[in-house]
């Protein structure tokens, strides 16, 4: 995007034409989900929690990737990186996320050869550049990186590289949001959607949402006013008792996504049982590599066993996950939960909703 | 020189490392003082308050869009000095130089610290080298000492701020970090963001000229301008308010934050000042920074305020705020 054009979806004069029509929909209590971290992060910066009226409260979900892996997988990975030869490369968020016992950044000092990726192809490379090592792709992420690791695979698989494989930790969003809508200790009243997971695989899946349960979506972008926009789709649905799945991040998203990065999906991939943190396991959530890539398949060359996986005492990333409870309700929050000294996930990653809370607000902060 | 890369020889204390500091480090400084191959440089200084300080300098690459270690070395420590309100005088260079090192690296960083010591108005005086074995030491690492004299009258401190003060900015920020990161990791918006490293002691003593209550000087480097201002908020007991609109910033470098998820105040700079000065001075202050060099861009981005203490605040383009907060560990880019 030029930068004329994103800057039109930062203009102050727009944004505060659009909280004002907020305000006039916001005829009654409305419990408004964010699904996406990057909204989370982006509501936080912008301050956009403050521009609400009373009515609205935004709650932030389950879509921080690093945050709703949970301790099992992390486990899995770190005794990955434990075993002879492997290179374990991994995006930056995952470095600092607190397992069980351990994290890849102590692993990392304690001398195992962790590296931090841009890009899976980056790892593919390392692969091929160091033929006597394992290279191991860490994927943790949803639809939005399952595309470009499906792409990694298939390329590891043309150029026959015998020393690559991907541990794969992805997980998908729509029926999940089903899970949360089914839980009775939750209660959301219209979601903000993900918009660069929509781009991805468009608004169908998303459907059942609206259809089933009654419950409006709104997928909307990550400038303010994109945010703000679907904030004001959403509470003007929810004033006239509607109940659809609208885009207003029409710019990117179109009802059948992205042909190419699904078909690329499917080809490597295929739905498995998955544990979220917070959640439990929803079934047909998770991505496992298909049969016919198992060479790539890290989860069948390491068959490890890591320890029984622990939870931390006190900490509810789970609860604040699925919008139970607010980041600052924990009571770790702030004292003995800090980004320095994190707890949980949710404190460590740059899409976490207490990082965001801890970060942007005043609230843990003595 | 016969080599044209760094041995272990050159750091042995025998012929070879004469040869390398007479025909290489002496010959390329071309300082008086150095030339003398004394073990202490002596030097004149005024009988008057001095300005000491000291840094070390590592990078990854050695040479990076608008920089290379060489400058940073120099830049770095004269901008320490300078933020005493002193003028730099006087360097120290300390290198520790990685077996194999190619000579015409070498040879171009110490043509890019002569340049930006001539330009600053410092003099290297004195040096230092070792070798270390390949593979333990990145390239090479430089330390640098210096040495100014600080202005009579001047009494600069990140604990004078006060309620009702301006907090000036000499320019864009994030340059210097984004420049390094995308050439460090081939990203495709290399091209088009360099490192702001520069010497700013000219621009000090113009906002000095101008506005001789300032209360301090700060540069914004590691942990970027959320670090500096929480540092100055903290040290003074005061609170800050940035307003977002005000604090300049490259669209390159923004979206290049965005993509990777790091938060622009977050984000190191090596040409830039922060100035804190009293309210009825800020105007004179402001124009003199405008007016010096790598001044151009400089604008009032925020005021302090009486509380709460230590804590910085920044006003978003919404009316909204939110905190400013510090870097916590290192900079790591996300998944999505």
């Amino acid at each position: 995007m030029s930068a004329d054009l994103s800057a039109a979806f930062r203009d102050p004069a727009l944004a505060d034409g659009v909280v004002r029509r907020i305000h006039a929909a916001a005829t009654r209590p409305m419990k408004i989900m964010e699904v996406c971290g990057t909204h989370t992060m982006s509501i936080a910066k912008n301050g956009i929690r403050g521009l609400m009226p009373q009515a609205i409260t935004l709650l932030s979900g389950p879509g921080c990737p690093v945050c709703v892996t949970g301790n099992a997988d992390i486990d899995l990975a770190i005794e990955i990186a434990r075993q002879p030869g492997v290179v374990l490369a991994t995006f930056g968020d995952m470095m600092k996320v607190p397992g069980s016992y351990s994290s890849l950044a102590r692993e990392k000092a304690d001398g195992r050869d962790v590296r931090v990726v841009y890009s899976p192809l980056d790892a593919l490379s390392i692969a091929e550049r160091e033929p006597d090592r394992e290279v191991v792709f860490l994927g943790v992420g949803f639809e939005t990186t399952a595309p470009t690791i499906a792409i990694t695979v298939q390329e590891a698989a043309r150029r026959g590289l015998g020393n690559f494989s991907v541990l794969s930790l992805h997980k998908t969003v729509p029926i999940a949001l089903e899970a949360l809508v089914n839980d009775p200790s939750v209660e959301i009243d219209g979601f903000i959607l993900p918009g660069h997971v929509s781009v991805v695989i468009g608004t169908r899946p998303y459907e059942p949402l609206a259809s089933r349960y009654g419950v409006p979506g709104v997928i909307t972008g990550f400038e303010p006013l994109d945010i703000l926009q679907g904030i004001l789709m959403l509470a003007e649905q929810l004033r006239d008792g509607r109940a659809a799945i609208e885009v207003a991040y029409t710019r990117a998203v179109s009802p059948e996504g992205n042909p190419h990065a699904i078909a690329a999906i499917a080809d490597v991939f295929e739905p498995a049982d998955a544990e979220w943190r917070g959640i439990g396991v929803i079934p047909g959530t998770g991505l496992s590599i298909r049969t016919r890539y198992a060479a790539f398949d890290a989860a069948k060359r390491f068959p490890v066993q890591p320890p029984e996986p622990r939870q931390p005492k006190g900490c509810q990333c789970g609860d604040v996950l699925r919008g139970a409870v607010l980041p600052y309700d924990c009571k770790l929050f702030g004292t003995g939960c800090t980004p320095e000294h994190p707890i949980g996930p949710c404190m460590v990653s740059s899409e976490g909703s207490c990082a965001a809370y801890y970060r942007y607000t005043d609230h843990g902060r003595g | 020189m016969q080599q044209d890369r760094i041995l272990l020889a050159h750091g042995s204390g025998g012929t070879m490392m004469r040869d390398l500091i007479e025909e290489v480090f002496v010959a390329d400084f071309g300082d008086a003082a150095l030339e003398r191959l004394d073990d202490a440089a002596v030097v004149e200084a005024p009988a008057k308050r001095l300005a000491f300080s000291t840094d070390t300098y590592v990078v990854t690459p050695l040479e990076f869009p608008g920089g290379d270690i060489g400058r940073l070395a120099v830049c770095g420590t004269v901008n320490d000095v300078a933020t005493a309100g002193a003028v730099p005088l006087y360097l120290s260079v300390g290198f520790v130089l990685e077996e194999g090192l190619p000579l015409d690296l070498l040879r171009r960083i110490l043509a890019s610290m002569r340049d930006a010591a001539a330009e600053a108005g410092v003099r290297i005086v004195t040096g230092d080298t070792k070798v270390v074995e390949r593979g333990h030491g990145d390239g090479m690492y430089v330390n640098t000492a210096g040495v100014g004299v600080v202005r009579d009258g001047v009494d600069l401190s990140g604990s004078y701020c006060r309620p009702g003060d301006v907090v000036l900015l000499s320019g864009t920020i994030g340059d210097h970090g984004i420049a390094v990161v995308s050439v460090r990791e081939g990203l495709a918006f290399s091209t088009e963001v360099i490192s702001d490293a520069a010497p700013l002691g000219a621009l000090v003593h113009a906002v000095l000229d101008a506005a001789p209550a300032t209360r301090c000087f700060r540069d914004p480097t590691r942990g970027g301008l959320a670090s500096t201002l929480n540092e100055l908020a903290r040290a003074s007991g005061v609170g800050i308010v940035v307003d977002e609109a005000k604090v300049p910033v490259r669209e390159q470098v923004r979206g290049a934050c965005e993509m990777l998820g790091y938060d622009v105040y977050q984000v190191a700079n090596e040409g830039k000042m922060v100035a804190v000065v009293p309210p009825e001075q800020a105007e004179a202050a402001l124009e003199a920074m405008r007016q010096a060099p790598y001044g151009a861009d400089a604008a009032a981005i925020g005021t302090v305020t009486e509380g709460p203490a230590g804590r910085v605040h920044v006003q978003t383009p919404f009316g909204a705020t939110r905190v400013m907060d510090m870097l916590v560990g290192e900079q790591l880019p996300r998944i999505c």
